[in-house]
């Protein structure tokens, strides 16, 4: 191992990573928009969070009293058909979109990384024939392919996040497939292998940490694809189930009291906006963060 | 040139047949009996018997995916089992109507998209530019099905403008068609605008460096000769060639948006069949958007081949 250490030294970039995420820490602080988005960010995580110690009503918890009421003090969202509060659900409806959000991601990256490593690294009919279904699910457009999923698969939050991950796993075998190939030519890799590094451990020390950035950034942008994919399926009703409460829930029920209740339409949609753009940002400014080519 | 469109049709048709092996897999996932699923909540002992012949489902997998294959190369995408017409002929009925949104959005994608692209281009570091990111950000981060309802409950409900749903087939009616699909064609086509103007925008950012920008300027060119004229004919390619890959986006958005405008097409009959369990249905419409988009992508890279010297020369 001390021989593989040394060619770290030489030149690999892990043993600079502490230093490297600390400046891209400053690169992104530095960065107006991509700061605003990680604000955006945080806030509704903390919400999501805490929905359950904060002072709201209870989300399920009907009016008939309070049915489709506008905004008022009572009710600051204003009420939904069945006199729930809006605010209330509002808050608990970001517990689903942010899951919804990071563990289809996260479905996607498991599966879709090892997959894009193997296929870059040891290239061969093993990379063709993970390439060519790749190229297979990529021809299938993200949402119908998500909708077709979430039909057979059956409708519920648990089978949207399948669904969704699945769909968005292709995005990330082609990127860390195409991130392999530039780096696995790298006199450090070659080094590696010359003196007999096996072929898991260059990957894993050698081939993993250049993915890394790349895919941390598309996976930031695919959380706010995923989010509103999510919202997208609870709209049709192939994802989160009444009464829990979601945003594209809210949204499909909404469009059916427009006349009447138009504010139950605003808030949840607003609210898929803000989060989208909040994660939008922040990949954004990740990207350049840790792009090592800008200063 | 002819061994070129081989080679691209020699990685389409095994893609083509994986998403068929993918599609039909489908179909496995539904838990219990495929044939009482398939056959819907009447549990009527004719039709489970009858999905259970068409499918073949006594037979071995592969076998299945044999015989549902042979009905594919037949033009034969299986029967609706709520309508009992065949998939592909319902499929040919709702195409138009999507086509038709479809065409109207990548024009209003374009008129927004490429525009925005250059001006932000060629100001680029000004406020105009830092507009048009701030613009194309929020298309890409607002959901279209959002933007429907609220275009609804402003130009529909408040003002009282246009329909809110409906459809009339533009050789019946034209007016009345554009009426009807001029806001579901916005919609659609806002998010493509977004990203059409962020290619745009780095196209022409790319060429704007190019020697023969600078020549042009320097032989004394007006400014929007050159932008018009030298730098934005060849940043036109790229932004094309790209927009292929919209395609799918494009497909995917018409299932929200004709959903929420109550348009019959395409997008509409894969929720619709969902809904009513028409499985055969589902998985005939994701294989004719795969088939479209696989299509596009082939007929975009013959097309680039073909308008562009340098890859022909390279052959």
């Amino acid at each position: 191992m001390s021989a593989a250490d040394t060619v770290t030294d030489a030149g690999a970039p892990t043993g600079g990573a502490y230093r490297s995420g600390s400046r891209a820490w400053k690169k992104l602080r530095a960065n107006r928009s991509a700061f605003v988005g990680f604000v955006i960010v945080v806030f509704f995580v903390a919400i999501a969070l805490l929905a359950p110690l904060l002072p709201i009503a209870d989300p399920a918890a009907t009016d008939w009293a309070a049915v489709r009421k506008a905004p008022s003090a009572a009710h600051i969202m204003g009420t939904d058909e069945i006199g729930r509060d809006i605010f209330a659900r509002m808050v608990w409806g970001a517990r689903a979109s942010l899951i919804a959000g990071v563990i289809s991601v996260l479905l996607a990256v498991a599966l879709g990384l090892p997959f894009g490593l193997l296929a870059g690294y040891f290239g061969g009919w093993l990379d063709q024939v993970i390439s060519r279904v790749t190229d297979a699910m990529l021809a299938m457009p993200f949402l119908i392919l998500a909708v077709a999923l979430a039909a057979f698969l059956g409708p519920s939050l648990t089978n949207a996040m399948i669904a969704i991950g699945l769909s968005a796993m292709p995005i990330f075998i082609r990127l860390t497939r195409g991130q392999v190939l530039s780096v696995k030519t790298e006199d450090y890799v070659e080094g590696a292998r010359a003196i007999g590094v096996g072929d898991f451990a260059i990957i894993l020390r050698y081939i993993l940490p250049n993915v890394f950035a790349p895919v941390l950034v598309q996976a930031t942008l695919t959380i706010a694809t995923a989010i509103i994919l999510e919202a997208a399926l609870s709209f049709l009703g192939l994802g989160q189930q009444p009464p829990a409460p979601s945003w594209g829930s809210m949204l499909n029920v909404a469009k059916n009291f427009l006349t009447q209740a138009p504010w139950m339409a605003w808030w949840p949609g607003a609210a898929i906006f803000l989060v989208v753009l909040g994660f939008n940002l922040l990949g954004d400014g990740l990207r350049d963060a840790l792009d090592p080519r800008e200063t | 040139m002819l061994s070129y469109i081989v080679r691209r049709l020699a990685i389409a048709v095994p893609t083509l047949i994986l998403v068929s092996i993918f599609v039909f897999t489908l179909q496995k996932l539904l838990p219990g009996d495929p044939a009482l699923i398939m056959a819907g909540e009447d549990r009527d002992p004719a039709s489970i018997e009858f999905v259970r012949e068409k499918y073949h489902l006594d037979e071995p997998i592969p076998v299945q995916y044999g015989y549902w294959m042979q009905g594919l190369l037949r033009g034969d995408l299986g029967v609706s089992l709520r309508t009992s017409q065949p998939v592909l002929g319902l499929i040919a009925d709702k195409l138009p109507v999507t086509i038709q949104l479809a065409i109207m959005a990548l024009v209003i994608a374009f008129l927004i998209g490429v525009p925005a692209g250059i001006l932000s281009a060629v100001k680029k570091g000004t406020v105009i530019d830092y507009a048009a990111n701030v613009v194309a950000l929020s298309g890409l981060s607002v959901p279209n099905f959002w933007l429907g309802i609220m275009l609804i409950l402003l130009v529909s409900v408040n003002l009282g403008w246009l329909p809110a749903s409906g459809y009339e087939s533009p050789f019946v009616d034209p007016l009345r068609s554009l009426e009807t699909m001029i806001m579901p064609a916005f919609v659609l086509g806002t998010s493509l605008a977004a990203t059409l103007m962020r290619h745009t925008r780095s196209a022409m950012l790319g060429v704007m460096k190019a020697d023969y920008v600078r020549t042009a300027r320097a032989k004394g060119v007006r400014e929007l000769a050159v932008i018009l004229k030298h730098a934005f004919r060849n940043a036109l390619l790229p932004v094309v060639t790209l927009s292929a890959l919209l395609f799918g986006e494009l497909l995917g958005g018409a299932v929200l948006t004709e959903q929420i405008f109550t348009i019959p097409g395409f997008g509409k009959l894969i929720v619709d069949a969902v809904f009513t369990r028409d499985y055969a249905v589902v998985q005939g419409v994701v294989l004719c958007a795969a088939a479209g988009v696989i299509l596009v992508n082939l007929v975009a890279d013959v097309l680039y081949f073909l308008v562009n010297p340098r890859m022909r020369a390279s052959l």
